[in-house]
């Protein structure tokens, strides 16, 4: 029976009074009968339009039918035949803009919860199935990977199914890249990060850590090493800032680096000892993702006034629809058509306030959104002891800098073709190291595209 | 894991550990740092390597004790490990092509400046060594010094040994001589970097300075190592340590790497307390 029902079974969550005071996760996820209530939604259309918008191509469809039908095992196996982080997709997706927003239901109503129940089922998994899985008989062929990001697992993961001895190395003390530093544990736990780099090792994926590729080993010494293709999933890179008078004030910190301290090195628990500031007001700068972030874990240490300013308005705001709602349900104020232009600090050296000026919308620029152009004399101050700047990054200069033969555009991202290869031999890249800043899904998509074009590259060596 | 193959008491608060990293060992060059943890809550921490062996694939860090961190390491033994040891890290200094250098090294940044003076040396340049501390008790490296350098000083704040005076007392004095330096690679106290660097300007001479700013990952990630250099933004993880004395801004250096006293210095009476208690 089809439920007919226009709305998506509602998510369960933590209010927004009570979440704002701890770091536990803030959607609950969906018990058995919500899930094969919600399942129950999908018309398993004949041209099934959701797969394809699906950067990895998971079968919708028929994992929803399982679903359904409450067969939540086989559910996961068809998930997992494309996706390697399903638990981590299910909760951090844009599914709103991609696999949901091409789904039938959502003409007339809202579309199926696609990202909900791929949640349900990767949760489902990891608390009923103890089973260990086993790697694959090997090929004899060694890949490197380096960064332990999304991409890089995903191109993990797909060449491990396939037999390569594949080992990762990754620059910190920890495997997982932004999914452990960036993104905060109320949106994905750490612990599921970690569950899902295990069942990638029972697959006979080696990881190593503290290995900062460029500095510690060059790529040319890894192929003397024997790894007869590279995959470069180093991610995003540099922090930007906006070279404001000002801005190396103390309380001026780049999201990457306040949310790395908060989530990696875990200073918002108490006896952490990597310190972090606990400020009164603080002003996030930037209206993606990563402001939200960086925001609501402010919120969570304490800030009082949490403010966005982002120079366009709420229609342009780039971060999911979902996480603007949680910010503003946790109290996060939105400056929206401000932007600052100087930070001004009192006689100790820490940030006192910003200074601001409104901004409107003229002409559309070359990426289609309209460019805000500064309101003359509308200057203003906002009061605050931190400012977090959140306006993406720039790629990092390490491996460029030290292989021969890669070329990377006019930003300093890696060059490739549409399957990843870079301009030199053996060498493939993909996620923000390509792309730029951008998103989980996207940089897993990239990685499997890699995947697939490493394992044609390394048979048709032979 | 990384073994502590040896461990040197060097003075009451300063502690030097030669630890077993193949990897960093065979990559390191003078003028690179490591970043580690301890234990599995703790910090990262940067520490410039401050010499390297390829064949028996060492590292060796010296540390001043000033916080709960350099303190958790110094309560390790011999044999045993530390948890997480990552690098080189940073650009090496280039040294290439010097002739004639005074390098100098305030107190714990003697450890620092060491390799420096070494690769100098080993490169054929002609080395003079200027070292301070606040008093005798305080000394490292001394002998080390003298095998790398043509000519070496060594001067205290207070004259328990040495000169009684500054570095820059030595070095004005030294350039005022007639010595023709084409270079002055200084290292210690960012005060102590910012005083040398004003007295080279006056001379017109070229200044290396080693920063050694706060930061988390040392790879580039999250710009908290951040200042200001000639005017523009850098990040001393990948486009230093090593940075145009002249051009950088002390000031701004020094306020930053107070961001987080008031708890460091919380932590470490904390850690005091219990390491004493345990005691």
């Amino acid at each position: 029976m089809i439920n007919m029902a226009n709305e998506k079974v509602a998510m369960p969550i933590q209010d927004g009074v009570t979440r704002r005071n701890n770091f536990d996760e803030v959607a609950l996820g969906y018990d058995e009968t919500m899930a094969k209530e919600e399942a129950s939604r999908c018309l398993n259309c004949k041209h099934h339009p959701c797969i394809s918008g699906c950067p990895v191509k998971v079968n919708i469809p028929a994992f929803i039918k399982e679903v359904a039908e409450g067969n939540f095992q086989k559910a996961y196996e068809i998930i997992h035949e494309t996706s390697s982080l399903p638990a981590v997709c299910g909760r951090v997706c844009p599914q709103e803009t991609q696999c949901e927003s091409k789904c039938v239901r959502g003409v007339k109503g809202e579309s199926v919860a696609i990202g909900r129940l791929e949640r349900f089922v990767a949760d489902w998994y990891r608390h009923h199935v103890k089973e260990e899985k086993k790697p694959p008989v090997s090929n004899g062929h060694k890949v490197a990977i380096v960064g332990s990001g999304p991409a890089g697992l995903t191109c993990a993961g797909d060449l491990a199914k396939l037999g390569y001895q594949v080992s990762v190395f990754e620059a910190l003390h920890v495997a997982g890249g932004v999914l452990m530093y960036g993104i905060p544990e109320f949106r994905l736990p750490k612990e599921i990060v970690q569950h899902e780099i295990e069942g990638l090792k029972q697959q006979g994926v080696t990881i190593e850590c503290n290995s900062v590729i460029g500095r510690s080993e060059s790529i040319d010494e890894l192929f003397e090493d024997g790894y007869e293709a590279i995959f470069i999933g180093t991610g995003a890179g540099l922090p930007n800032f906006m070279n404001l008078s000002g801005e190396n004030l103390k309380g001026v910190y780049s999201a990457n680096e306040f949310l790395t301290r908060c989530n990696l090195m875990k200073a918002y628990q108490e006896g952490a000892d990597t310190p972090i500031q606990k400020p009164n007001k603080a002003v996030i700068v930037g209206g993606g993702n990563v402001a939200m972030d960086a925001a609501r874990c402010a919120k969570r240490l304490g800030v009082e006034e949490v403010s966005i300013v982002y120079r366009r308005s709420m229609d342009e705001l780039p971060a999911r629809k979902e996480e603007v709602e949680h910010a503003m349900e946790e109290g996060i104020q939105f400056q929206l058509l401000r932007n600052p232009i100087r930070v001004i600090g009192d006689e100790s050296g820490w940030v006192k306030g910003v200074e601001c000026v409104e901004m409107m919308l003229g002409e559309a620029d070359e990426s289609g959104r309209r460019r805000p152009v500064e309101k003359p004399g509308s200057n203003f101050i906002i009061e605050a002891d931190c400012m977090i700047m959140a306006i993406g990054t720039s790629p990092n200069p390490l491996i460029r800098s030290t292989t021969e033969g890669l070329d990377t555009n006019r930003k300093g991202c890696l060059i490739t073709d549409e399957k990843g290869k870079t301009t030199r031999e053996g060498v493939f890249a993909g996620g923000d190291a390509v792309t730029g800043a951008a998103t989980v899904i996207l940089a897993m998509g990239a990685g499997k595209t890699a995947a697939s074009a490493i394992h044609e590259y390394i048979q048709n060596k032979e | 894991m990384y073994t502590i193959v040896k461990k040197e008491r060097l003075n009451p608060t300063v502690t030097k550990m030669v630890v077993l990293a193949p990897k960093v060992a065979k990559k390191a060059k003078a003028g690179q740092f490591i970043i580690l943890r301890v234990h599995e809550n703790g910090e990262r921490i940067p520490l410039t390597i401050a010499d390297y062996d390829r064949v028996n694939g060492t590292v060796t860090i010296i540390y001043q004790i000033v916080g709960k961190t350099t303190m958790l390491l110094n309560q390790l033994k011999e044999q045993e490990s530390i948890l997480d040891f990552v690098g080189p890290l940073g650009k090496p200094s280039n040294i290439e092509g010097l002739k004639n250098v005074c390098v100098i090294g305030g107190g714990v940044g003697c450890a620092i400046a060491y390799p420096t003076a070494k690769a100098l040396h080993e490169q054929g340049s002609n080395v003079t060594v200027i070292s301070g501390f606040r008093n005798k008790d305080l000394v490292i490296l001394q002998k080390e010094f003298e095998q790398v350098s043509d000519h070496s000083y060594l001067v205290s704040d207070d004259g328990s040994t040495g000169k009684k005076g500054l570095v820059t007392d030595v070095l004005k004095e030294l350039i005022e001589q007639g010595s023709q330096f084409d270079e002055v690679i200084a290292i210690g106290p960012l005060i102590m970097m910012k005083f040398v660097c004003q007295m080279t300007k006056q001379y017109n001479i070229k200044t290396t300075v080693s920063m050694n700013p706060i930061m988390i990952d040392g790879t580039g990630m999250c710009g908290g190592c951040r200042l200001s250099v000639g005017g523009k933004t850098c990040f001393a993880c990948v486009d230093g340590p090593d940075f145009d004395g002249n051009l950088v801004d002390f000031d701004e250096a020094i306020s930053r790497g107070a961001t987080y006293k008031d708890f460091e210095q919380k932590e470490r009476e904390a850690t005091c307390n219990l390491l004493q208690k345990e005691a």
